[in-house]
């Protein structure tokens, strides 16, 4: 992954020099408009989808919206189904989300700016473990020996086991290390312990600060790898009062799938689970930059 | 400590600090990776017989060797499930990486425009959690609400099946592989396109010989991640399972683990079925690694 930082200078396509006279590439947008309606397109469906009563999802033209209160309609519906059970799925995924999201947040940073920025035993054996483990497929192989471990101590249906697994986030270490390595200078670092600051705080005051866009990057993915997660939560909990959306309305889905009217409330559920996301990746826009994601730093 | 110069404190402090700071991880990981998958790796040698009535039961547990690799190799049920994986990865992974690549060219294409817009609405569906976009497709894909021809289309027919698996999981991933070889190609010096521009050589030509070879290691980095996530294929198809019954409860591997354990309660062979997936996969992910082993290398080396 490119740890590459070399600039570069002209920073947006289009402005390389000698093009600039002839006009827009039609084919290249072309194709991208086509790739952008690919993923778009589904989910616009959605939001018209869930405008509807379940008797128009049925009857209506599929692509023209309900002006009617379909969705009020729905969204009330949704939120008496079974005793008012989506919010409190809602309020679970937001939940395991946003305290699994912020602790495996701190434990990467710590472990990625101890391996980036200090020389100890074990730090070759700590960072091949770690890339040992974003190479493992790991849900594969644990989700349901954790299940049984986890049992053993009660933590089955429990927050916490679902939270505590989802701690380790091998991608946020090697990530953070990149950051680290990339946004923290040795030599401030050196200055501040010429100035007599102890090691902790440089590392509160100091790396944590400069690292920060890199920080809210890896919160931003593992809540959404927590937010998506299904399998550990589907395997850990019993109780429908403990479900995230994710198990909540696959769980909707296969007890309605022959009752076609909770066709529209799952519908609706779907359009409400990804706007938390959304929302979230929208109010950090000033904090992280999409190219963040696969560790680049500029 | 209190009777340390400060300076000593401090030299002190710089040998804990990192060990104090790399503990929680390494907690994390010796309790949740490394416990669970010997524990697993233990159960796929036992053999558990539950023996009484009404009036309470006992479990024996006995070692049972290799008999559940045995009984697991011998399954049909497991090679089909292999299979019906490796068909979907297949379609997956070269979809996946194919288009990423496309659209991170055609986004780095210099004349392209509405290029922030396509950059975020393809990135977009990474947002979109692999349940609730299989929910989402399966509603276009049903012939009762589907918008995309469902009614004409059998997107649940044998064949069709698995592109319908295929494309829910290629549709979650272009985007975040795009950004990697996105982010690859705008880290390069853009003097190396002034040789190929001064001779002529076209956009499209660029793009293609000088371009795609230097994104190699970004290539290999994102089959890498494809593969991995398709060794892993669990929740589109067991989520599409309610909706239609072209899919067993044992189509892929996971799926047959996961009813191995849950729904026959044979903890012994699913723990021996995630063993031999997790070999396999070990295998496929090593060689995997070995193509991007410049870019993994350089970056475990980085500052030594």
């Amino acid at each position: 992954m490119a740890v590459t930082v070399a600039a570069r200078t002209n920073a947006l396509p289009g402005q390389n020099a000698g093009n600039g006279r002839r006009g827009p590439a039609l084919v290249p947008t072309a194709v991208l408009v086509i790739g952008a309606a690919y993923c778009i397109v589904p989910a616009l469906w959605i939001v018209i989808a869930a405008s509807k009563t379940p008797a128009q999802l049925f009857s209506s033209a599929t692509y023209s919206p309900s002006l009617g209160p379909g969705i009020v309609t729905n969204v009330r519906d949704l939120s008496s189904y079974d005793g008012g059970v989506f919010w409190h799925w809602m309020l679970n995924s937001l939940l395991y989300a946003s305290v699994g999201g912020i602790l495996a947040t701190a434990v990467s940073a710590a472990a990625g700016y101890a391996i980036a920025k200090y020389e100890f035993r074990g730090r070759k054996m700590i960072f091949n473990a770690i890339l040992a483990g974003v190479l493992l497929p790991q849900q594969i192989v644990l989700a349901i020996p954790q299940y049984l471990l986890l049992s053993k101590i009660g933590l089955v249906d429990n927050y916490l086991g679902v939270i505590l697994p989802q701690l380790f986030n091998p991608y946020g270490i090697y990530l953070c290390r990149i950051y680290a390595m990339g946004s923290i200078p040795d030599s401030l670092l050196e200055a501040g312990r010429i100035d007599g600051a102890s090691e902790f705080r440089l590392f509160w005051s100091v790396g944590l600060r400069l690292m920060r866009s890199g920080l809210v990057t890896t919160f931003l993915l593992q809540f959404v790898v927590v937010w998506n997660n299904f399998l550990l939560p589907f395997v850990m909990l019993t109780s429908d009062d403990k479900f995230p959306l994710t198990v909540g309305l696959y769980s909707m889905l296969r007890h309605g799938a022959d009752e076609a009217s909770l066709y529209s409330l799952v519908i609706t559920g779907t359009l409400l689970a990804v706007v938390p996301v959304i929302a979230l990746f929208l109010s950090l826009q000033r904090y992280w930059r999409i190219d963040l994601v696969s560790g680049a730093l500029k | 400590m209190t009777t340390l110069s400060p300076v000593a404190r401090r030299r002190h402090s710089r040998h804990l600090l990192p060990y104090g700071l790399v503990l929680p991880a390494v907690v994390l990981f010796l309790l949740f990776v490394v416990a669970p998958g010997i524990y697993a790796l233990i159960l796929s040698f036992e053999s558990r017989k539950v023996t009484g009535g009404l009036l309470g039961s006992t479990t024996t547990v006995m070692f049972a060797g290799l008999d559940n690799y045995v009984g697991a190799l011998s399954d049909g049920g497991f090679w089909a499930s292999l299979g019906r994986m490796l068909v979907v990865g297949i379609v997956t992974v070269g979809c996946t990486v194919g288009l990423a690549l496309l659209f991170a060219l055609l986004l780095d294409t210099p004349r392209a425009r509405l290029t922030r817009f396509a950059r975020l609405s393809i990135f977009l569906p990474y947002a979109v959690p692999g349940v609730i976009a299989t929910l989402l497709w399966g509603f276009l894909y049903l012939p009762a609400t589907s918008p995309i021809g469902g009614r004409v289309i059998n997107y649940f027919g044998v064949t069709e099946v698995y592109f319908t698996v295929a494309n829910v999981a290629i549709w979650g991933s272009v985007g975040f592989n795009m950004i990697v070889m996105y982010t690859a190609l705008r880290s390069l010096p853009p003097e190396i396109y002034e040789a190929a521009r001064l001779d002529g050589a076209s956009d499209l030509q660029i793009a293609v010989r000088v371009k795609v070879p230097l994104l190699r290691p970004a290539i290999a980095m994102c089959c890498l991640f494809t593969v991995l996530a398709a060794l892993q294929l669990f929740n589109e198809p067991n989520t599409l399972r309610p909706l239609s019954n072209a899919i067993s409860s044992d189509w892929v591997p996971l799926m047959k683990i996961y009813t191995d354990a849950f729904v026959n309660a044979d903890i012994s062979s699913a723990a021996a079925t995630s063993t031999l997936i997790t070999v396999a996969a070990l295998v496929v992910s090593l060689v995997a690694a070995r193509m991007v082993q410049g870019q993994v290398g350089r970056a475990g080396k980085g500052d030594d």
